[in-house]
């Protein structure tokens, strides 16, 4: 068993696919040993360049993923793509359509996609999906692209995990940019208006840029706002050249180490509660009194907050 | 939620047919009874269901044809597999698919096929019977 899974960690950093197909099951679905191959995998990670996508639905944004990902296969980088659709909260089952609209970089042997559900997580990506990543930058991948759900309002955590945020949007969403609120649009690198032959579009990139000029970025970034039509085509050559823009001002600029070094932070703080929401759970069964304290606070004879301070000094003294 | 793995199965169109009702009924159906459905949208090349298959490492694979092509591209698609180390894919077919062509499909690695009129409830108890654990 330990021989065949060294192997797949083998195959995987060798490019293989169904090496990385089987290790990023292993890792969404948390089976045994998955910890155990994000730590060999670690170490070869770092490599690739992470830009996100996010955005409202329907604004193309699977498409456009699509368009930039076979501009990036044609001049020569390997792809890997990560798109995420929502999982139902009641039956924890996915309709994961991405791919439909992703149909030039299907058969490219450059291009690794993977579809995923939420499974419960809000923010538009899945838990699972920082530790994905990795799998596909170990494996060789020069771009990562991670396509967000698109709920619109709650995409702030796509811009901590990855290098390069796109924030696309459609002219005819209603409100002028109603749809770009608070959040989104700090979070923007780059500003898409995808479907920009339809009416209203010179008008939404305005709006953008008013909006970007009342909140100047800190970073001496100006974040351009690009106007694309995915399904021609047009506008993904300069699309790709302003992420390169972006990708030399993060490098020139020591911005690239710096914002990897506060994912990182992020992260250990994040595992670090993991594992001590865990031992407190395991602990907390343990402790032979809680039914009678549960008894004297359902009885109002004690409150729950003096108690917590209390069952902290008893998982401490242990 | 941990080590609990997900059924993920994959609805594909191989062929020319443009007629996806029925793949979009299933679709849906397998995703309300808790799996992640990938769909592929139409007109899939057997190369190409089976790259997405490889990727998206399924468990499922469900097959809709309308074309008459099946013959050819059913058992292209389980070969494919079969020389990607997929061989534990379940693979289902359906569509328009006659009676007499049926045995040898199976002969091919098709576990089973299910025609028109087959209830959804059908098609999701037979996965959850026949996935290999």
């Amino acid at each position: 068993m330990r021989s065949l899974f060294m192997e797949l960690i083998k195959e995987a950093l060798n490019g293989s696919e169904r090496a990385i197909a089987q290790l990023i099951t292993m890792v969404e679905n948390e089976l045994p040993g998955w910890m155990g191959a994000m730590k060999q995998l670690y170490p070869h990670t770092g490599n690739a360049y992470l830009i996100g996508f996010t955005g409202p639905t329907g604004t193309g944004k699977s498409t456009l993923v699509d368009k930039v990902a076979l501009t990036l296969c044609n001049q020569d980088w390997s792809v890997g793509i990560i798109a995420v659709d929502p999982s139902s909260p009641f039956t924890g089952g996915a309709l994961l359509g991405d791919r439909i609209r992703m149909r030039d970089i299907t058969n490219k042997e450059k291009v690794f996609i993977r579809s995923l559900g939420t499974r419960g997580s809000l923010g538009g990506i899945s838990q699972a999906t920082s530790d994905i990543i990795k799998i596909l930058d170990a494996s060789g991948k020069d771009f990562i692209l991670v396509e967000t759900v698109g709920i619109g309002q709650d995409e702030v955590e796509i811009a901590q995990i990855v290098d390069t945020s796109i924030v696309v949007s459609v002219p005819g969403l209603g409100d002028d940019i109603q749809t770009i609120k608070a959040g989104v649009m700090e979070i923007g690198d780059i500003f898409v208006v995808n479907k920009a032959d339809r009416e209203g579009a010179d008008h939404v990139a305005t709006m953008i840029k008013v909006m970007l000029d009342l909140n100047p970025s800190p970073n001496l970034w100006k974040q351009p706002v690009i106007k694309t039509i995915a399904t021609e085509n047009q506008g993904v050559d300069e699309l790709i050249e302003q992420i390169m823009l972006h990708r030399r001002h993060l490098t020139e600029n020591n911005r690239l180490a710096e914002k990897r070094k506060e994912r990182i932070g992020r992260e250990i703080t994040k595992l670090l509660e993991q594992k001590i929401s865990q031992y407190v759970h395991n602990r907390i069964k343990g402790i032979h009194r809680l039914e009678d304290i549960i008894e004297q606070i359902n009885n109002r004879e004690k409150d729950p907050y003096s108690c917590v301070d209390l069952l902290l000094e008893i998982l401490e003294k242990e | 939620m941990a080590g609990e793995k997900k059924i993920r199965a994959m609805v594909a169109k191989p062929g020319l047919d443009g007629h996806d009702r029925g793949a979009k009924v299933i679709a849906r159906a397998l995703r309300d009874a808790g799996m992640e459905v990938i769909y592929t949208g139409l007109r899939q090349t057997p190369e190409q269901i089976v790259n997405a298959a490889i990727q998206e490492d399924i468990d499922v694979l469900l097959l809709s044809i309308h074309s008459g092509a099946h013959n050819h591209l059913f058992p292209a698609i389980v070969d494919g597999l079969k020389e990607k180390g997929m061989e534990k894919v379940l693979v289902m077919g359906g569509g328009v698919i006659p009676q007499e062509d049926i045995p040898n499909l199976k002969n091919a690695g098709i576990s089973e096929i299910f025609g028109p009129g087959t209830s959804t409830e059908t098609i999701i108890t037979y996965i959850k019977e026949h996935l290999p654990s």
